[in-house]
This record gives structure tokens, sequence and C-alpha cells, in this order.
């Protein structure tokens, strides 16, 4: 049985790299394959990921995690500053980073669990928005944001003689430019890797540990386990993805803003993990894709394009059309998000994969099978 | 150590990795190699050229982005040669033939920059890699205009600034990408600094209320070196979020502050919330050191008057243009917005308009959109005929220099959009400046 599992878990993680690693193909006919948006899917999707080890596998709601994507943020573009250009001390120290804030706000939002951790973590985020924003205006360029210059010190690079180019310099890993689609790959083996972590922590007695919790934390305090180690670990790990989604954002794009803090950041992920399906693996990178998605191509469409889409209907019919549709492309794409939203929450609570096993368990059912095929474990990703 | 009952071990996984990276990379990288031989987003012999317009659609400065997008359809609209025409008619000198670019019709694509800068550049990101943009264009931001500027030169895609008043912009982070059109805080200062000695004297104290950002902290320092050159003291200058809605926390501590002039340095629905509170708190009625308390918005605009309705009257501003110049090009731009949209164009709306125009032309002029050789049309051209007479795309900052309009707000409005009286037109000799005073290097041509 155990070896069934594992080898289940080596296919499901090849898959998923393949998935990856070839979206440039296979996201051509839905016209997402381009470098940003690829990288955004492969970064939030990281970030949904270690959202989802607290939320889905512990049950602690945070509202607060775009505070460790932008501490992520700045400490990977201070190290475009003042080390080098190369993206490995960045990521490094950018997820080290929001490790260390994330211990900090663990340490004091984990004394309390339900709603009040939820409004804690928010807390603190707001807090930290608002510091980075004007308080710490020397460290953060406040509104601004924080921005490479052509004088910066980056010491590592000139004690390696590296001669800077006109212009600003851009980051690279070890000369592979981290733009366009290397930066894309980059973020996607993260992504994997990130992937794979999280599928290790899920099977591990560590990942159990965290269900119990979810499932009933007052059960095993009285049997005398402490739990909070392994929430503070959880809220730890979780933090780190976001720095790591984080720092990979100041990586193929090396700026970073206050803007990144507010708390709307963060409510974003808890829709992408909802969206796609808490406490699935697979759930949080496809919310977040689904989110990225809609966010840069529906807000692109304006009505003159959807006018020449539907120049095939009669005039009188295709004005009408056009402009009612309007409402939900352009600045409008969060009505359309909304109602898909809400349409997921109430016909799927599972999100996108419960969808999706429903679907497969419809193809599959046989005329002799009448057992509902709604109830599915939490794992039950694959 | 996990067992495969089927015998394909860890080591064959990662095999098989590794292959399918290197399968995945594999045509990208003669993807890139194609790319070296011309410049990115060669529209090459397709039939039309997209223009990207990135403009603020949500936040404090949507209604600015609004108006942009309005005037960037009617320049492409002019520029493939239908409707009137426009500042086409106009325009000298003008290479543009009304029949497109080079032969190709114009299409554009639309984004929402949200006011921020990741916002803004991950789409503007879009619209160069995705929907292949040969130059982009918009924003109501310093903020956000010089991150799309960088952004610009890495790309090597040519970006015309829309509204950004900041110093910076052609200062200390000009780029050889990014061209503006719109004046700046150091004009605003030189043309306001002699109309506010005649109107309020050389003896005052001011008191500033900035926008925290690199137009807000650019803005205050030129203002403030103007009116200190008048003699004027600065009592205090206070830095205020952008976006932040009530500013009464700000403005309660003006009253007993000793100074007898607030300066607001906002824009947007900033400065008609702060402007708002600010007449609200009674300060114009109020004296101060025996003089009547006056209040300065340095940058002013029409849309913003709108909001602040009855707030803005007898409020002295500058302003890059406004619809009521008498102009031929101004009155053949406002002739044509008005007749598409039923009201007058703003100042954003203007400089949107001629951006798109002016990059055009000088893709027209060049004979081509390889970007270098459009940058060398569009350094050093002066030209005329559309509005503010004539003025000169200066190649050392790509800053444009050209009349700056001092404006106080209209006391007896004949209709609800005259709202600004032209106080004075400041001749563009009198606001021009030295390059090297901002610092900052342009960078290559080759992006």
């Amino acid at each position: 049985m155990q070896s069934q599992n594992a080898r289940q878990d080596i296919i499901l993680s090849a898959l998923f790299s393949v998935a990856v690693l070839t979206m440039p193909i296979w996201l051509q006919p839905i016209g997402a394959a381009y470098p940003d948006l690829m990288q955004k899917f492969a970064i939030f999707g990281l970030f949904a990921i270690g959202f989802n080890i607290l939320f889905g596998f512990t049950g602690y709601l945070s509202f607060g995690h775009a505070a460790f994507l932008g501490v992520g943020s700045y400490t990977a573009v201070w190290s475009f500053k003042l080390l080098t250009m190369n993206v490995i001390p960045a990521v490094i120290f950018g997820t080290l980073m929001a490790g260390i804030f994330a211990a900090l706000i663990g340490f004091i939002s984990l004394r309390r669990s339900g709603i009040y951790f939820s409004i804690l973590t928010l807390a603190f985020a707001q807090m930290s928005y608002n510091l980075a924003y004007s308080v710490l205006t020397p460290i953060t360029n406040g509104e601004t944001g924080l921005q490479l210059r052509q004088q910066d010190p980056r010491v590592i690079d000139q004690a390696l003689g590296v001669v800077p180019e006109a212009g600003l310099p851009v980051t690279n890993l070890f000369g592979f430019e981290m733009q366009g689609y290397t930066g894309f790959y980059f973020c996607a083996i993260l992504l994997i890797i990130g992937f794979i972590i999280a599928l290790r922590i899920a099977r591990s007695p560590f990942g159990m540990m965290l269900s119990a919790i979810k499932s009933n934390q007052n059960r095993l305090n009285y049997i005398g386990v402490n739990t909070r180690p392994y929430t503070l670990a959880a809220f730890v790990i979780s933090g780190m993805y976001a720095g790591l989604a984080g720092s990979l954002m100041a990586v193929t794009d090396p700026l970073a803003g206050a803007e990144r803090m507010q708390w709307t950041a963060s409510g974003e992920v808890v829709l992408m993990t909802i969206l796609g399906g808490a406490g699935t693996l697979l759930g949080p990178v496809l919310g977040a894709a689904i989110i990225k998605y809609f966010e840069n191509i529906f807000s692109s469409f304006h009505e003159a394009a959807l006018l020449s889409a539907f120049d095939f209907l009669p005039d009188w019919l295709a004005e009408p059309v056009a402009s009612v549709l309007g409402l939900f492309v352009g600045e409008g794409w969060h009505l359309t998000l909304g109602a898909v939203f809400m349409l997921i929450v109430i016909f799927m609570p599972g999100g996108v994969i419960e969808g999706l096993n429903k679907l497969v368990s419809l193809v599959r059912r046989r005329p002799d099978d009448t057992a509902p095929a709604a109830v599915q474990q939490p794992h039950s990703a694959e | 150590m996990v067992k495969f009952p089927n015998g394909f071990s860890r080591r064959t996984v990662l095999k098989g990795g590794a292959a399918l990276t290197g399968a995945a990379m594999a045509p990208t990288v003669f993807v890139r190699h194609a790319f070296g031989a011309e410049f990115r987003n060669n529209p090459g012999s397709n039939a039309t050229v997209p223009f990207g317009f990135n403009v603020p659609q949500t936040g404090a400065y949507a209604d600015e982005g609004a108006d942009e997008l309005r005037a960037y359809q009617l320049a492409v609209k002019h520029i493939n040669g239908e409707g009137d025409g426009g500042m086409l008619n106009t325009m000298t000198p003008k290479a543009l033939k009304g029949n497109g670019i080079l032969g190709k019709k114009v299409t554009y694509v639309t984004g929402d920059t949200q006011t921020k800068s990741d916002a803004a550049r991950a789409s503007a990101r879009r619209m160069i890699e995705k929907d292949g943009v040969i130059m982009y264009s918009g924003g109501s931001s310093s903020g956000v205009a010089i991150a799309q500027q960088s952004l610009a030169q890495e790309m090597g895609i040519v970006f015309m600034c829309g509204l950004t008043h900041s110093n910076d912009t052609t200062g200390k982070d000009k780029r050889r990408y990014g061209f503006r059109h719109f004046f700046n805080a150091y004009m605003s200062g030189a043309a306001l600094g002699p109309v506010l000695e005649k109107e309020m004297g050389a003896d005052r104290r001011a008191y500033h209320l900035t926008a925290d950002y690199t137009w807000g902290w650019t803005q205050e320092e030129s203002i403030k070196n103007t009116t200190e050159g008048l003699g004027w003291e600065t009592v205090a200058a206070v830095k205020t979020p952008l976006g932040a809605g009530d500013f009464s926390q700000y403005i309660t501590p003006v009253l007993n502050s000793g100074a007898d002039v607030l300066i607001l340095n906002h824009y947007g629905k900033d400065m008609v919330n702060s402007l708002t509170q600010a007449v609200q708190f009674g300060l114009r009625d109020k004296q101060a050191n025996g003089k009547n308390f006056e209040i300065v918005v340095p940058l002013f605009s029409r849309l913003m008057a709108q909001g602040a309705g009855e707030n803005i009257k007898g409020i002295l501003g500058s302003t890059n243009w406004n619809w009521s110049l008498q102009d031929a090009g101004s009155q053949a731009f406002v002739k044509s917005f008005g007749q598409e949209y039923g009201f007058p164009p703003s100042q954003a709306a203007h400089t949107c308009y001629v951006q798109a125009l002016l990059y055009a032309n000088a893709c027209e002029t060049a004979g081509t959109f390889y970007p270098p050789e459009v940058i060398k049309a569009l350094e050093g051209f002066e030209f005329d005929g559309m509005g503010n007479g004539k003025t000169l795309y200066r190649a050392e900052d790509h800053q444009c220099f050209k009349d700056v309009l001092v404006v106080r707000g209209n006391q007896n409005p004949t209709s609800q959009f005259d709202l600004l009286e032209v106080v004075q037109e400041v001749p563009r000799s009198q606001v021009e400046y030295d390059p090297s005073i901002f610092g900052g290097e342009l960078g290559p041509y080759e992006a």
C-alpha cells in the first residue's frame, strides 16, 4: 500500500512537471503563452502552495500572507542593489528573511486560533504595509517603490570585476538573463521543487500532525501533545514559500512596491486557494493560474475588440451584445471573477479540483456503482 | 528509499526530468537568436501596427485615465485617416499622410495601470510580449511613468509618457526610450513664481502638504525653491500618503502653524479631497499675519476643478494646456474631441493625443519602426500647431519645452467646463533650464 502511494506520488510529480514545463506549448491556444503571464502562474502558484500548507493542511486562515511576499521582494531587490545581480543570493535571502519575519508574526498570532488568528495576521500585514508605505521610506522608497539604480554598489559584482553595461543591469543566473522564457523556466523549476516539497510534507508524519491539528486541536491538547511547535513550523514554512514567491517577483522584474503587501493581495491568495480547492495539492496552483489569467486577459479586452469579435452578428444585435459583455471585461474583470467565484463556491465547495474529480468519477462510474462520488478525502488531489 | 515495483528508479525519474527540461528549453534558445537579427516586435510585412495604451482605469487617477483613453482612440482614428483629422491639419512640420504609419493601419490594445508600478509593468509586459505593441503610452502618475520608462529601456520598446509632472521623469530617472510632452514641477515653479509675487507679495509664510511619492517630492522642492527665492518662508512641509481620502488630520495643524499660504502638492482625487476639506475648515476666510489666507495648487487640471466644484474658485495654479486656448491646433483638437464625446478634453487627454501623433510622425519621418531611428527622429524635433505654441523635444533629456499656463479657478463660469481662467501664458524662454541640473543618464540607443 505504501509503495502504491509512493508510486502515485511519483507519477503525480512527473505529470505536474511535464505540465508546467510545457506551458509555453499548451497555453498557446488560450493566448496565455507569453513569458510575463507564465512567470506569474509559476510565482503565484508557489505563493498559493505555501498558503495552502497553512490553510489547507493545518486549518489556520491567515489574512496577512502578502506581508511575507513583500518582505521577500524587498530583500531580493536589496540583494540586487548591494550584493550582485545574480539571482541565487536574492532568492535565498528573500526566503530566509520572510521566514524570520514569519517566525516573529507567527509567534504572536498563533496564540489564538480561528477568527482571532485571522484578524491578528490581517493587522500585522496592514502594519507592515503602512510601515513600508511611509515610515520605512528610506528602506522601501515608499509609494515610488524600490528600484535599481546604475550607481548601486553591488559589491560582489564589483569584486568579481563584472563590467557594468550602459543602462540598468539585468538579473541573471550565471549569465542567463532572467527575463522572458529563461525567467519563466527558472520560476517553473522552483515551482516544481516547491510542489514536491509540499507533497512530501503532506505525506510525512509532520503532515499527519498538521491534519490532526486541522481536524481537532483540542483532542490533541487533551492527550498531551503540544501543537504550538507544529503550527509555528507550518506558519514559517508557509511564510518562506511566500518569501520565495516575492523574491521571484523581484527576479523577473527588479522592482518592489508597498502595494504587494496590501490586504487585497493577501485576500487574493485566499481566493486562489479556495477557488482551486483548499487542502488539495494541485488546487492552489490551478486557482492561482485561473485568477491571474482573468486579471491579465480579461482586463485587456475592450469594447472595440468585442465589437469586431461579434461583427458576424447584424449591427442592431452586435452593439447591445458587445456593450453588455463589455461590462464583464476590461475594468470590469473583477465582476467576472466574482461571478465565477460565487458559482464555484456554491456548486463545488471543494473548488475546481472537486469539479474535476466529479467529472472523472462520472466518466468512470459503472452502472452498478451507486456510491456517491462527492465524498472525497482531502488528499485526493490525484 | 522508495521502491518502485515496475522497475523505474529515482535515477530514471531524475534523468527523465532533466531530459524533459532540456527539450522544453531548446526551442527558446533558437527563438532568442532569431529575435536578435532584427528588433523586438518588428511589424515586418503586417498590414497593421499595434499601439499599447496603459492608463489608470481604477484608483485615484481613474478620471484622468478614462479621458486619456478617449484621446488615444481619437488619435488612432486621425492617424488612420478617419474622422476630421484633428491636429493633423495644423501640425507643422508633418510627415504623416493620414493613411496610418508607413502605410500600415494603427490598431491598439488597452491595459489598466491601477496607478501601481507593479500592475503597470505587468500590463505593459503583456502588451509587449503578447500583443506585440511597437510603442506604449499613458499613465497619470510619475512613479508609474518612471517604472514603465525603465521597462521600456529594458525591452527596447518606446514609451511615450502620459501625464507625469515629476522632475525625475526627465531628470535623474530619464531613459533613452522614454519621452515626455507634459511639463514638469520645475516649470510650474518658474511659471508661478512671478504671478505669486504679484498677487501675494514677497513676505509670506508657506505650509506644504505633499503627496508622498516622486512627483510630490520634486514638486515640493521646485515650488519651495521658487517661493524661497521670492523671499517667502517655508513653515513646514508635511508628506501625506497617496489616496488618503481624509486629510483633516493634516489640515488641522495648518491653522495654528503661523502660515498664511497653504500649498497643496496633490493631484487627482487627493487634491479634490484636500482642497475641499481645507475650504470646509475655513482656511480661506481666515486672516493670518494680517493677510488673507491663500491656497495654491501648483498643478491644476480641469477634471480636478470639476471634482472640487465651488472650492476651486479663485485658486491659483499652473497647467499644461486648457481647452479654452485659441490657437488653431487646440481649436481643431477641441472640435473633434467634442464631436466624438460631447465635452471638451482635459490636459491629460491633450498630452496623450499629442504623444501618439508625435510618435507616429517620427516613424513616418524615420521611414522605419526601428526604435533607435525613431528616437533620433524625435530628439530635437521642433514643431508647432499642437497647442502651446512652438515646442521643442529637447534631445538631452527628452523633455518638451513650450509655453506654460498659469490659471485661476474661474469665479463666474459660463458653463460646467469653463472652470479655469488663464491668468498668463508664460513664454517658453522663462521656464527653460539647463538639463544638467537634475543629473541622470539617458542610456544607449540599442536596448
